[in-house]
């Protein structure tokens, strides 16, 4: 294999061995957290798996797949977004919503195909 | 008026402001379960919204279900008697579907005190592996549109409506819930119906219990799914259980009485 085409993939280019196309496909973690800390427990979660490997939907796990989003990094996951903190806006500080906490995980993994 | 004995007390009135919901598992007789299941296969007339919900169904099982002594108590307690049809759907999941409904809100941001109740009726057996509703518990007072919260999947203290045949539900409008997947080879029903109030939502259900020392640590429950959100919960089930009682100065853990307090009087000089 010619040096650095395997990083390449990581930007999404193809690349060719000698016997199949591997490609680079993108899966997204979203963890949802107790607090801005990043050690603090998960509380809610959802996958989406660019690899066409899996298809979750609501309802298919009852524990989070990591404990927190440390723990998810720690596995190899790469944080994409982090949540901004905004102050409450006047007269809504008792409202609530949507969660606040969310972190945004991928991780880039080979599929093969022709 | 239904008899006192049928109505909600005030405990179960708490775990309502805190939870969302209430559940009554093997409540409806099974021959009117079975009578309920023809009458979904067939489909059930749909009233206009806003009619008295007393003019419907007189004829069907659906509507004896709806008249059931409990029901009615249920009904009577939480928005009142004499309540309005807002819409009924019987939901279905088609055997062998494998993926859950996107979470979501029924309606669009709602935000009244007063509410509506939806129940959710489940006439025949409803195993995990056939879904049935997923709830979020304590979701209500959370201000979304509908399919805003699509985005997430899973929640801790998520809760499955696994129940036998005759199981009730009943919802406040605002819950958080999704169809799960049916993975047996029988299509599955679901009866909804949704009620609006015609008076003021106010010690409506039995309130002898009133003062029963458990409320407060009912009305204090932590699902957990919203982590250090859990204070703001708390002040919206304060306010609830304000609005419910008339009581204006009810509180759990002083978190509304400190930030009420904001003195005008002026020391007098000595």
């Amino acid at each position: 294999m010619i040096a650095g085409l395997r990083r390449l993939s990581y930007i999404g280019a193809n690349f060719f061995s000698e016997d199949a196309v591997t490609q680079i496909r993108q899966k997204l973690l979203v963890l949802y957290v107790h607090s801005p800390d990043l050690h603090s427990a998960a509380v809610a979660w959802s996958l989406y798996d660019g690899t066409g490997q899996d298809r979750s939907s609501s309802g298919d796990s009852e524990e989070p797949p990591y404990a927190s989003v440390v723990a998810a990094m720690q596995d190899g996951w790469r944080v994409v977004q982090f949540p901004q903190q905004y102050p409450a806006y006047p007269g809504m500080e008792y409202n609530t919503s949507y969660l606040k906490y969310e972190y945004i995980l991928e991780k880039m993994e080979e599929i093969h195909g022709g | 008026m239904v008899d006192k004995q049928h109505l909600l007390n005030s405990k179960q009135m708490a775990q309502f402001v805190a939870d969302g919901l209430l559940r009554f598992d093997e409540l409806v007789p099974d021959e009117l379960n079975r009578a309920a299941c023809a009458e979904m296969e067939a489909g059930v007339l749909r009233g206009k919204a806003g009619v008295p919900m007393d003019e419907l169904w007189q004829d069907l099982a659906i509507g004896q279900v709806i008249r059931l002594p409990a029901i009615q108590g249920m009904i009577d307690s939480l928005v009142g008697p004499g309540p309005l049809y807002d819409h009924h759907a019987v939901h279905t999941v088609n055997a062998n579907h494998e993926h859950g409904q996107i979470w979501h809100a029924d309606a669009i941001i709602d935000t009244r005190m007063h509410f509506d109740v939806q129940f959710f009726y489940f006439a025949h057996d409803t195993p995990r592996e056939m879904g049935g509703t997923m709830f979020l518990p304590g979701s209500q007072y959370r201000r979304v549109s509908e399919s805003d919260i699509a985005r997430y999947q899973n929640f801790l203290g998520q809760m499955p409506m696994v129940c036998k045949a005759g199981t009730v539900a009943v919802a406040h409008h605002g819950i958080w819930h999704c169809a799960q997947p049916n993975l047996t080879d029988n299509k599955r029903y679901m009866f909804k119906l949704r009620l609006n109030p015609t008076v003021r939502q106010k010690k409506l259900w039995n309130t002898d219990d009133i003062d029963d020392a458990e409320i407060p640590g009912l009305l204090n429950a932590n699902h957990r799914w919203y982590g250090n959100e859990v204070r703001l919960e708390a002040v919206n089930r304060i306010k609830m259980w304000r609005f419910l009682t008339g009581d204006d100065n009810f509180d759990l853990s002083y978190w509304l009485s400190r930030l009420e307090n904001a003195p005008e009087n002026e020391l007098r000089a000595a």
